[in-house]
């Protein structure tokens, strides 16, 4: 649909709205489930799977897109922001299985340095073609190339 | 990316400067690059001399038939791989090459990342350099000076959530927003439709809010068609360069090659370019199609003879496109046994793959000709309004590390802009209280139409943005060369769909909207129509085929180098809702 979320395991924490990059999952009130995650518009899915690695209570699947895909495959996730891995697990409709784990990070989360804490550029190089960090981070000893290098 | 990039430049130039980042969705996971990346297209290797920025331009050249911006194309190959390098350090896993001790590569320009939190990665470097995050606000137009209608004054727009009002005032604004899907009807069906190439959520307002404001644009006629794994538009870089798959027709026959000489004899010497432009490619397929030689194969089953090389499959879907996994999984598709199909995609409108649609630019000022540039590199013709990725026109092949290197471009000349020019540009009070009521007339349609009707959808006074998007969708898919009649058109037709386009925007004063979500939806088709009606002005103007595989001009076959090796610009007037269309010189640069 391309995503939904079972009923039994959604605590309606909002995580998944907070997250969407389509604004398509919502929160519903009801007075049998109390406040659950749905997806309000799935011919605005991209399968993009943004709500799927967010939920903490594994509530959110996917189902093939309606026009192409036949029924029974599966295909679910577990990202590890400790381990910094993704695992993917593949159920095909014929019951074949695969699996993939792959690394999603080399850092912690958290660790980038910002660019406010690296020592002030001097005020004439902010008419200088250089960007921060330029011409170190080229990593070559030519530096930055300029069109006087090349023929006009 | 652009924005992220953006923003991480305009904080180290500008370290006492409030720099905020407006944002529709999350920035966590916003933009193209929301789901991840299996590779990083944009590399050079000057470092272990893999590439010169030189070479990137005659590539980029090639592949646009002639047609791109030399000195923009330029300046993004030479700053690129700094800033491949600095996501590499914030913890951007890149693969190496073992042999070589090099980056992995997947083809000449491609490196293989494992990307999954590629966005998240780089946003948490734009967040920590930002003063602020907004997101979840749509913003709807871009609001100029008071008394200079050709001096940016900020943007305005509204919470999706909670239905605020904003209004960002700023000497400085940076477009840094998608390109444009749903314009042209989607392959995909109903419950489908979301399954475009590019993202649902690129509606256009990279293009819209510029435009909008009298941006000048260019290559707006430059429509992108993408050929990749059927239904689930499951990416083909890592198949066809680093796997070395190849492609069929249904009988087995490679076909790539087979219509040269009639290519040649339409499109010059275009076709000896290597490698082999992706409109060509697009052009003999879409050739193999027309003669019933099709579904056109790629197989996969030829190239997956390790455990490696599968992964190395797999992964290119599960980082980037889970979608044609989940077509394999659903039609036990085994890529070691058996091939895929391949399809060409509905044209989108965008700025940084094969194609280059946007905003006219000043270029850098040692690299440009006098007449690109203007003042500070990557601003519009709109004073203190600057883009970047998919809003900058003339630089194709950007991809997500030029998009950003472009949004650092252009962070750092926005700040030398507002160093020279500090007095804080005044907004209308009288304008911005009519944007008020023009954003939320949607709701107001609704609540006052609604009361004619019993129930439903159908109502005789207003149209929802769902409603909208297919009436824009059909419109341009058979007037303007959408896959419907394969990409081809003619002037009559254009001028047809131009009628009805008129007729499409007169309308979208009725549009409706229930809810916030749904206003959301509403100014993302407005912004979609307005992108649709400059690309159907400038496929008008341009009277050849210039990139066949993409758009046919049937009533103009030929490429004509004589006439329009130009670029297509274009001006919209807001007061008077005229369009003025000129051709401005492609000038080379580079031998």
């Amino acid at each position: 649909m391309p995503t939904f979320v079972y009923a039994s395991k959604c605590d309606g924490c909002g995580k998944c709205v907070d997250i969407c990059p389509s604004d398509i999952m919502h929160l519903t009130h009801s007075i049998f489930i109390g406040r659950k995650a749905y997806n309000i518009e799935p011919s605005y899915c991209w399968e993009c799977y943004s709500c799927v690695k967010e939920c903490p209570q594994h509530a959110i699947d996917i189902r093939g897109y309606a026009d192409f895909a036949p029924l029974d495959h599966k295909l679910t996730v577990l990202r590890d922001k400790e381990k910094n891995e993704i695992h993917w697990k593949i159920k095909y409709r014929d019951d074949s299985k695969n699996q993939f784990t792959f690394q999603i990070r080399t850092t912690k989360w958290g660790s980038i340095k910002s660019p406010q804490s690296y020592d002030q550029p001097k005020p004439q190089e902010i008419h200088s073609q250089q960007l921060s960090h330029e011409p170190e981070y080229l990593k070559t000893e030519r530096g930055l190339p300029t069109l006087s290098q090349v023929k006009k | 990316m652009a924005g992220c990039g953006a923003a991480y430049e305009a904080r180290y130039w500008g370290r006492s400067l409030n720099v905020v980042i407006v944002e529709k969705a999350h920035i966590e996971r916003s933009g193209a690059v929301a789901m991840g990346l299996s590779a990083i297209n944009c590399y050079m290797g000057m470092r272990w001399n893999e590439n010169t920025p030189e070479d990137f331009v005659r590539y980029t050249r090639n592949d646009l038939m002639g047609l791109v911006r030399e000195d923009l194309e330029f300046d993004i190959a030479r700053h690129v791989d700094s800033t491949v390098h600095l996501f590499e350090e914030w913890g951007l896993p890149i693969i190496y090459d073992d042999k070589t001790g090099h980056y992995k590569r997947e083809g000449r320009w491609q490196i293989l990342i494992h990307g999954e939190s590629y966005k998240p990665i780089v946003a948490e470097a734009a967040t920590k350099a930002s003063s602020k995050v907004y997101n979840r606000i749509m913003i709807t137009h871009l609001l100029t000076d008071a008394t200079n209608p050709n001096r940016i004054a900020g943007a305005t727009g509204f919470h999706v959530r909670d239905g605020t009002f904003y209004i960002f005032r700023a000497k400085a604004v940076i477009v840094s927003s998608g390109g444009g899907t749903h314009i042209f009807r989607p392959r995909s069906v109903g419950e489908g439709a979301g399954r475009t190439w590019y993202a649902p959520w690129s509606t256009g307002s990279a293009y819209a809010l510029i435009i909008g404001v009298g941006a000048e644009m260019t290559q707006m006629e430059n429509k992108l068609v993408v050929t990749r794994f059927k239904d689930g538009y499951g990416p083909v870089g890592a198949w066809f360069l680093a796997l070395k798959a190849v492609a069929t027709n249904a009988y087995g026959e490679e076909y790539e090659m087979k219509y040269l000489e009639d290519q040649r004899a339409l499109y010059g010497n275009y076709v000896d370019s290597k490698p082999f432009p992706t409109c060509l490619r697009n052009d003999a397929m879409l050739r193999e199609i027309k003669a019933g030689r099709h579904p056109i194969y790629i197989h996969t089953e030829r190239v997956l003879d390790t455990r490696e090389k599968e992964e190395l499959g797999h992964e290119d879907f599960l980082d980037m496109t889970m979608s044609q996994t989940i077509v394999w999984a659903s039609q036990n598709i085994d890529p070691k046994k058996r091939p895929s199909e391949l399809q060409t995609s509905e044209p989108y409108i965008m700025g940084s793959h094969a194609t280059c649609s946007g905003a006219w630019a000043s270029g850098p000022q040692d690299v440009s000709p006098k007449e690109y540039f203007w003042g500070y590199n990557r601003m519009t013709t709109i004073e203190g309004l600057f883009g970047a990725g998919d809003t900058i026109g003339g630089s194709a092949h950007k991809f997500s590390s030029g998009s950003f290197t472009e949004g650092r471009l252009a962070g750092k000349a926005a700040v030398a802009y507002v160093m020279d020019h500090s007095d804080l540009p005044k907004v209308s009070e009288e304008k911005v209280s009519d944007l008020r009521q023009e954003i939320f007339r949607p709701l107001e349609n609704f609540s006052v139409g609604r009361n004619l009707i019993v129930k439903g959808t159908v109502s005789p006074s207003y149209l929802y943005a769902d409603q909208f998007v297919v009436r824009l969708e059909k419109l341009m898919d058979e007037y303007v060369g959408g896959w419907g009649p394969m990409y081809t058109t003619n002037e009559i037709l254009l001028q047809r769909g131009l009628e009805l386009m008129t007729m499409l925007r007169e309308d979208l004063a009725h549009i409706a909207a229930e809810d916030l979500h749904q206003l959301q939806r509403a100014w993302e088709l407005h912004h979609r129509v307005m992108t649709a009606e400059a690309v159907l002005r400038h496929t008008i103007f341009r009277k050849e085929t210039r990139w066949p595989g993409y758009c046919y001009r049937a009533d103009f076959p030929k490429l004509d180098d004589e006439n329009w090796h130009v670029f297509v610009n274009s001006k919209y007037d807001r007061s008077t809702g005229n369009w003025q269309l000129f051709t401005r010189p492609c000038i080379r640069i580079i031998s």
